[in-house]
């Protein structure tokens, strides 16, 4: 036995005196999500006999799955500490593309080409994939930070958009995005199946596969991450894709749940993705969270939005209050860092 | 001298935990006006725990603080700064995209009486104060573009031109050529002149020695000796930090030290002519299996680079390297892994993750060996508890976060990543920079004993005593060009600083 190994080692042998504090510490960016959500919902249960009904947990579900699904790709972005700012406008356009290449009704006044659902399908997919893989490029080969890459990208969706359609609204999309999109099976509506499997598959993909350990690696140290020999920029560039396709399938199961696809429609969708992942506690600084915290940040959402509609305020002052509960969480988010980050020094 | 006169820092059974570890028990210490006060401790002992309590950068921790005979409690480095105190960390902690003179000012540039900064007065008295280091350097230029080991002076000097009463440096000698040195110790001595309480934090016990007036030593978190310089030595020193006479293992390498004859094992990497902008000329070696060839040089010699050259995280702009007969092409750290290169850089930090459990942290380089697209929780374990043991790393508990350990433990760890399946080459950057006798020990055995395995190894360090400790072969470096070679040959400390 060494000194230097023998000297550390006792020290940390011994007992900890305070084990139990030390780890709701270092848990604290999951516990204090969770908590919100369980006041929030009380509160809304006891303030309205309307919200804690069978009926209104499935309008929550249904009304958070197309962010869901979008926020499945943008945990992926943001553990890395990257940002996605052109998720809505790539799930915008996508939805567009897909009904673009659907035959519409006579009445309706663009230019598209119809084609077979599933070349649609394919060919709005390969549109978001398309659009991830620039941005992408842009992040790893040319160096632009993701931030203004993806604030250029948000608005080349959005120019791609309305050169779609120029200010008309389509209606029909694929059958099968219809049926995904608006219906239901046995009472539970296919696009909350469809986010629950998406959001599945996102936390298999980070918990258990190599690609997913990566991912933490990255966003937890990225000069490390190199140094340990990781190729950092095909883990980056992989991310951002991933955000898009499932941005995408987000914009076109959306495009049928609305029953129109037009120009800025999912606007509200990028602050509600980028506020469900950090409030339920995923760090903006990369490498904490996941798509377990994701899915409490969907619901505090989720909970916020609709509870406010069951009780009787001011829909103006609701704006506010939903501002202020979402900075109350990015407080406890920061705050839950550095509590752990003390736990671990 | 001391005797006499009050502290005007004293503290008193300071207790301080992380996480349930606790790193200082019942510490007492007291630090004069006028005083040059050394530390000594092997990594985790304590030593840099009190100091950041003095400077207010862990403001929790129980046990009376007294500044000036009042009791007094410091919320932030902010408010140590006020009463102050003043701290050169162990790692480097500039600005690297602001000019060397805001850094010099950072917190206080001059202003005029609009509160706007007087840019040409900032200037002027950053080169000037810099100047009186000894230091020559535009104060417009920026200082991310500097040689670390300047960087490092440039900070310590910010320090100590602060205008700080109570001075602290936590190993501010690790990255300095000797001449560096000389002139940080005969400051270090003017400000004690002029009244200034000074913390000298080194793993040089010459260095402590030679400049300090009192010299406190820690191990386990507890002061165990305190005594005035005139009155120890080194080896008592020594024996106080350990705990028994183990002063045979620092070897002073004064004497000289036989460098085998050539080996004609094969050559596993093949550098010729690698050229980089201002940091590297034409530098040409090899290294073969079963050989450690040291790079020994100054700080800013151009070794980080070539080291990052050789794990593909910088290209050469000419130059090539042929590694077991291939030639790399620069492309990635990825490629160069792939290529049967392994990198330990000179910072841990650039290499772990400390937020991290231990076996992540030493599964990361192999995932794509021992699992494929699913992980192997189980099996990255039982791997990194082999290594736990193999290199006997304290605590040895895998799924401890990676920043419970001491820096002797982490740096085994950053070795360990790359052992499970030993690379072709290993490059390490300074090894054992910053380790206490101890773990220094630990990794030249290591190192050694990978040598035995037929690894190639090159080891790159500003510090003698680390090649020399290694290498079979020695190359010097001097402002990015090879000047020397010492190979089969009787080689010493001072042959090998004459030659740098």
């Amino acid at each position: 036995m060494v000194a230097g190994g023998s000297v550390t080692g006792s020290a940390a042998d011994r007992k900890p005196p305070h084990k139990i504090a030390t780890m709701l510490r270092s848990q604290m960016r999951n516990i204090a999500p969770f908590l919100t959500l369980i006041c929030l919902s009380g509160f809304f249960a006891a303030a309205s006999p309307s919200f804690a009904t069978l009926d209104n947990v499935g309008n929550i579900l249904t009304q958070v799955s197309v962010t869901g699904i979008i926020a499945v790709g943008l945990t992926f972005v943001i553990l890395c500490a990257e940002i996605d700012l052109s998720i809505a406008s790539i799930a915008n356009v996508t939805g567009i593309a897909v009904a673009y290449f659907t035959l519409q009704e006579s009445y309706v006044n663009i230019a598209n080409v119809p084609l077979p659902g599933w070349a649609a399908i394919l060919l709005a997919l390969a549109l978001c994939a398309l659009l991830g893989l620039v941005n992408a490029l842009g992040l790893t080969v040319i160096g632009i930070p993701s931030f203004i890459m993806t604030l250029a990208m948000m608005q080349i969706a959005a120019g791609i958009s309305a050169l779609l359609v120029r200010g008309q609204i389509a209606y029909k999309v694929p059958d099968l995005i219809v049926t995904l999109g608006s219906s239901s099976i046995g009472g539970i509506p296919w696009i909350v199946i469809v986010a629950a499997l998406m959001l599945l598959g996102g936390h298999l993909v980070l918990t258990y596969t190599r690609f997913g350990r990566y991912v933490y690696m990255v966003g937890g140290n990225r000069e490390a991450a190199e140094f340990s020999g990781l190729n950092v920029k095909l883990i980056l560039g992989s991310v951002m894709v991933i955000s898009a396709v499932c941005s995408g399938v987000g914009g076109m199961l959306g495009v049928a749940h609305f029953g129109s696809a037009q120009q800025n429609e999912f606007d509200t969708y990028l602050l509600d993705s980028i506020a469900a992942v950090v409030v339920g506690g995923t760090s903006l600084f990369g490498g904490r969270g996941g798509i377990g915290n994701t899915i409490v940040g969907l619901f505090v959402l989720g909970v916020l939005n609709n509870g406010l509609d069951h009780v009787n305020i001011d829909s103006f002052l609701k704006i506010l209050i939903r501002g202020l509960i979402l900075l109350a969480a990015l407080v406890i988010n920061v705050y839950a860092q550095r509590l752990r980050a003390r736990a671990v020094e | 001298m001391p005797q006499g006169r009050s502290p005007i820092l004293e503290l008193d059974q300071i207790t301080k935990a992380f996480g349930g570890v606790e790193a200082l028990r019942g510490v007492d210490f007291a630090l004069y006006a006028g005083e040059i006060h050394g530390l000594v401790g092997e990594n985790g002992a304590g030593k840099s725990t009190l100091m950041k309590i003095i400077a207010g950068v862990h403001p929790e921790f129980s046990g009376r603080f007294v500044l000036d005979g009042r009791e007094t409690r410091f919320r932030s480095v902010r408010d140590a700064r006020a009463a102050g105190i003043a701290m050169v960390h162990q790692e480097l902690s500039v600005a690297p995209d602001l000019s060397v003179a805001e850094n010099v000012f950072l917190g206080a540039q001059p202003t005029n009486r609009f509160g706007l900064v007087q840019w040409r007065r900032m200037a002027r008295e950053a080169g000037e104060q810099l100047a009186r280091f000894g230091i020559d350097v535009d104060p417009f230029s920026r200082l991310g573009d500097l040689p670390i080991g300047l960087q490092q002076l440039i900070e310590i000097a910010r320090v100590l031109f602060s205008g700080a009463r109570i001075i602290i440096l936590d190993e501010p000698t690790s990255a300095l050529s000797p001449p560096e040195v000389e002139r940080l110790f005969a400051t270090l001595r003017r400000l004690r002149e002029e009244g200034t309480g000074i913390v000298f934090i080194s793993h040089f016990i010459e260095d402590i020695l030679r400049v300090s007036d009192t010299v406190t030593v820690f191990r386990n978190g507890r002061k165990v000796a305190d005594a005035q310089v005139a009155d120890t030595s080194k080896a008592a020193l020594i024996e106080a930090m350990i705990g028994k006479g183990r002063e045979a293992l620092e070897e002073t390498y004064t004497d000289d030290i036989p460098l085998p004859p050539p080996s004609d094992r094969p050559v596993v990497l093949k550098a010729s002519q690698l050229s980089l902008a201002r940091s590297l000329r034409d530098v040409s070696f090899e290294v073969r299996s079963g050989e450690v060839l040291g790079i020994y040089g100054f700080m800013g010699c151009g070794q980080l680079e070539l080291a990052r050259i050789l794990f593909g995280k910088l290209r050469p702009d000419t130059g090539a390297l042929v590694v077991a007969g291939d030639e790399m092409a620069f492309r990635s750290t990825a490629g160069a892994r792939r290529a049967g290169i392994a990198f330990v850089p000179e910072s841990r930090r650039a290499m772990l993750f400390h937020q991290e459990p231990v076996y992540k942290n030493i599964s990361i380089s192999i995932l794509d060996r021992i699992s494929s697209l699913f992980l192997k929780p189980s099996r990255e374990r039982s791997i990194a508890g082999r290594q736990v043991e193999q290199l006997q790393i304290r605590p040895a508990a895998v799924e401890l976060d990676l920043g419970m350990l001491s820096g002797g433990n982490q740096q085994k760890v950053a070795l360990a990543k790359w052992l499970s399946y030993p690379p072709r080459l290993l490059v390490l950057c300074e090894p054992t920079r910053g380790m206490d006798v101890g773990a220094k020990n630990d990794v030249i055995h290591i190192i050694r004993d990978l040598r035995a395995r037929g690894l190639a190894i090159i080891v790159l360090s500003t510090e003698p005593e680390t090649v020399l400790s290694l290498a079979d072969r020695i190359v010097v470096l001097k402002r990015g060009a090879v000047v020397r070679e010492f190979a089969d040959e009787a080689i010493s400390k001072d042959r090998l600083l004459e030659a740098a």
